[in-house]
C-alpha cells in the first residue's frame, strides 16, 4: 500500500508566542518549529503499516523552506520520499487553500492511505482531513484511536461521548490520527544519516494544478483581522485554610463575587 | 518543559543539518524519557537498564562506526550526542561512552574478524553490554604499573587479578581485560573476558556517592581461563587501552558541557522566578548575575573549544593532548558550574526537586576519572615544555 503523510510544520506548543507588527501574525523570530505532534501520530501509522505490509511513504507538507527540516525528520523515521509544496512568496493562504493544493499533489501520486493529524497545532482550525478527503473524491475517517486493517478497508476505532464507535471504511481513504492510536517512535541515527542523501521534491502551486491566485490573499475565504494574546493571568489568591468553615464561607464569597462564576 | 539549549555566541550556525537533527533526537529522548525517571534512579541507587533497547533501537552505541550497519556519525554529531546524554545524567552519558568508546571502538579497531562478527551487532542491539578493565586498586593515574597477569596454558590464558572502578561492571555480559602476559614485566594485552566465566566475579562498589545511576564495580580474577581467540590480535602495549581512553575522553569534553548546560539552566529559571526583597527576582541581584556571566562565558569556551576539537578529530589532526586540555576544561567548568548552581539555588540546591546536586556530585567523579584533571595538566606541561613531569627522565 502507498501512504500519503500530510505533515504540518508549526511552532512548537512551548514557544512563546508573540504578535508581530500589523497585529495579523506572529513573531517568527526565536519560533521553535516542530512536526505538528498529531501529524506523528498519523506518520507512526503509516510506518507501522509499511512495516507489516510493504508499500511506500511519502511525507507531503505546503510551507515554505525551513519545513524541509520537519520533512527530513519525516524521512529520518522512516518514510520513502518527501515532497514540499512551496508557500514562498503566496502571502496568507487559508485552510481550504492548503487542502486544494495538498490534493493537488496528491491525485499525481500512487495513494491507498493518506493520513494526517486530526489538527496540526498551528491554527488549529481541524479542517483539513474533511476538506481533503472531499477534494480527492475519497472517503474518511477523523479522530481516529485505533485501527484494524481488513482486505481493501479498515476498522477505525473513535472514542465518542460515553461510548467508542467502530467505522468501516473502504480504502481509498483519508484517516485522521490522534493521540492514543499509537506511540511515535524516536528517528534513529542511521534514518537521520540515510536522509540525508535523499532528496526533497520541491513544487510549485502550479505543480499541483492549482493557480495560486485562487487560493491566496484576496481569494482566501478566512483572512485573519487581528490577533490578541489572552490577557495576562493574575496572581493567584490563597485562602488562608486555618479554620476551615471560615475558608470555605471566603471562597464561595470570592467565586459568586469577585470571579462571578457561581 | 523541553531544553532549547544554551547557544549564547551562534555556534548553531557552526553546525550542519545532520549534526543538528542528531542532537536533537537526543535532546528529547533525555527530556521525555531521561528526565523524568533520573531523579529517582540516582536516588535508589539503580541504573536506568529499560532505557537501553531504546537507546539502541536509536543506534547510540558504537554510532561512530559506519560498518555493521551503523550510522558513521562524524565528530561533532557524536559529540552533540555526549553533550545531550550529560544533560541528563553523567551516569548515563558513561554507559554510552564505556559501551561505544571502550568496548565497541576497541573490538572494531584490534579485534579479529571472529570477534568483530561476534560482538559488534550484539553491543550496538544493546543485547550485550560491555565494560572495560584498565584501572586496578592500586594504579590509576599509572596503569602501567597494573599487576592483573595473564599466562599461557596450553592454547589458553590464565588470569589472575583485580580492575576497579569499571562503569557496567557489574552488568556486563564481556569484558575488555587489560592485563600483562607472562609477569608483570610483560606487555598489556586486551582480553575479552564473559560474563559466567569461571574466577570472574563483578562485586559492586558499595556506598557510592556520586554517579548513582550508574553501575561501578570491581572486576576479580582468580585462574580464570580466557581461550587464546580471546585476545585482542591488534594491538599490544599500553598504547591500546590509551588510545580507547582518547576517544572516550573526547566524549566527555563535550559531556562537561552538558552538565553545565544542566545546572546553567535549572539556575537561571530558577533565579527569574525566585522572589527575595521588595518581591524582586534574584536573577535582578548583581552577585547573581556575576555568577550567570561566569557560567555563560566558560560555557560557551568550552562549546567552542569542543566544536574545534571535533572538527580537528574527523580531519586526523587532534592529538591526546588536545583532547587533555578540552576533557579538562569542559569537566571544570561543568563543576564550577554546579558549585555556582547550588549557591544560587540556596536549599533547594540540595535536593532531588532540582537537577543540580546530581550534577553536583555525578561531576565530582568525571572530574577525576579519564584522567584526572591534575594529570591532563601535566600531559599539558608536557606538550608546552617537552618535560613529562609525572614520570620524569632519571638523572
Amino acid at each position: 500500500m502507498n501512504h500519503i503523510v500530510c505533515i504540518a510544520y508549526v511552532p512548537d506548543t512551548e514557544t512563546k508566542i508573540r504578535i508581530a507588527a500589523g497585529g495579523v501574525s506572529i513573531d517568527e523570530a526565536d519560533v521553535k518549529w516542530i512536526v505538528s505532534p498529531y501529524d506523528e501520530y498519523a506518520l507512526e501509522g503509516a510506518l507501522q503499516m509499511k512495516e507489516a505490509k510493504g508499500g511506500t511513504v511519502t511525507a507531503l507538507t505546503f510551507g515554505p523552506a525551513r519545513a524541509d527540516t520537519g520533512l527530513r525528520e519525516c524521512l529520518a523515521r522512516g518514510a520513502d520520499d518527501a515532497i514540499r509544496i512551496a508557500s514562498e512568496g503566496l502571502g496568507e493562504v487559508d485552510s481550504l487553500g492548503v487542502a486544494r493544493l495538498l490534493a493537488g499533489a496528491i491525485k499525481a501520486l500512487p495513494h491507498d492511505v493518506v493520513w494526517m493529524g486530526n489538527k496540526g497545532v498551528g491554527t488549529d482550525a481541524q479542517v483539513l482531513v474533511p476538506m481533503l478527503a472531499e477534494l480527492l473524491d475519497l472517503p474518511h475517517v477523523n479522530l481516529v484511536t485505533k485501527l484494524e486493517w481488513k482486505d481493501g478497508a479498515v476498522l477505525a476505532y473513535r472514542e465518542i461521548e460515553g461510548a467508542r464507535e467502530i467505522v468501516e471504511m473502504p480504502l481509498p481513504g483519508v484517516i485522521g490520527a490522534t493521540k492514543g492510536l499509537n506511540e511515535p517512535r524516536y528517528a534513529s541515527l542511521k534514518g537521520i544519516m540515510a536522509a540525508k542523501k535523499k532528496a526533497i521534491a520541491v513544487k510549485t502551486p502550479a505543480d499541483a494544478g492549482v493557480d495560486p491566485v485562487t487560493v491566496a490573499g484576496e481569494a482566501a475565504h478566512v483572512r485573519w483581522t487581528k490577533l490578541e494574546l489572552p490577557p495576562a493571568r493574575q496572581a493567584v489568591k490563597l485562602v488562608p485554610g486555618d479554620d476551615p468553615a471560615k475558608a470555605a464561607t471566603e471562597l464561595l464569597r470570592l467565586l459568586r463575587d469577585e470571579a462571578k462564576v457561581l | 518543559m523541553s531544553f532549547s539549549g544554551v547557544d549564547f555566541l551562534g555556534i548553531e550556525d557552526m553546525l550542519s543539518e545532520d549534526e543538528r537533527a542528531v542532537r536533537d533526537l537526543v535532546r528529547a529522548f533525555v527530556d521525555e524519557d531521561v528526565l523524568p525517571i533520573i531523579e529517582e534512579c540516582a536516588y535508589e541507587g539503580r541504573f536506568p537498564v529499560e532505557l537501553v533497547p531504546k537507546m539502541a533501537a536509536m543506534n547510540l552505541f558504537g554510532s561512530t562506526i559506519s560498518e555493521y550497519g551503523l550510522p558513521g556519525l562524524n565528530s561533532v554529531a557524536y559529540g552533540l550526542m555526549a553533550q545531550e546524554l550529560e544533560r541528563g545524567d553523567s551516569g548515563l552519558r558513561s554507559f554510552v561512552s564505556v559501551q561505544s568508546s571502550l568496548v565497541m571502538y576497541p573490538i572494531y579497531t584490534y579485534g579479529s574478524k571472529e570477534q568483530k562478527d561476534r560482538w559488534i551487532p550484539a553491543l550496538a542491539r544493546g543485547e550485550s553490554i560491555g565494560c572495560f578493565g584498565l584501572t586496578e586498586p592500586d594504579f590509576g593515574s599509572n596503569p602501567a604499573g597494573m599487576r592483573t597477569v595473564a599466562k599461557r596454558d596450553g592454547n589458553d590464558w590464565i588470569l589472575n587479578g583485580a580492575k576497579s572502578w569499571i562503569t557496567n561492571g557489574s552488568i556486563a555480559d564481556v569484558a575488555l581485560v587489560w592485563a600483562k602476559v607472562g609477569d608483570v614485566n610483560g606487555p598489556v594485552r586486551g582480553f575479552l573476558v564473559e560474563r559466567g566465566m569461571k574466577g570472574f566475579t563483578a562485586p559492586e562498589h558499595r556506598m557510592k556517592m556520586s554517579l548513582r545511576a550508574s553501575v561501578t564495580s570491581q572486576l576479580v580474577f582468580e585462574d580464570v581461563r580466557v581461550p587464546a581467540a580471546s585476545v585482542l590480535p591488534g594491538v599490544e602495549g599500553l598504547k591500546g587501552p590509551l588510545s580507547c581512553l582518547t576517544q572516550a575522553r573526547y566524549g566527555i569534553s563535550w559531556g562537561g558541557l552538558g552538565s553545565a548546560m544542566a545546572t546553567y539552566t535549572c539556575a537561571l529559571d530558577y533565579a527569574k522566578s525566585r522572589k527575595q526583597f521588595k518581591d524582586r527576582p534574584i536573577a535582578s541581584h548583581q552577585l547573581v548575575q556575576a555568577k550567570f556571566a561566569f557560567m555563560i562565558t566558560e560555557i560557551t569556551k568550552g562549546q567552542l573549544l569542543a566544536l574545534r576539537l571535533g572538527r580537528m578529530r574527523d580531519a586526523g589532526t587532534m592529538k591526546p593532548e588536545h583532547v587533555s586540555m578540552v576533557k579538562r576544561n569542559n569537566v571544570w567548568v561543568a563543576r564550577e558550574c554546579a558549585k555556582l548552581a547550588r549557591e544560587i539555588l540556596g536549599a533547594n540546591g540540595i535536593v532531588g526537586e532540582y537537577p543540580v546536586f546530581r550534577h553536583l556530585a555525578n561531576i565530582e567523579s568525571v572530574f577525576t576519572y579519564e584522567g584526572t584533571h591534575d594529570i591532563h595538566t601535566l600531559v599539558l606541561g608536557q606538550a608546552v615544555t617537552g618535560i613529562p613531569s609525572y614520570n620524569p627522565p632519571m638523572e
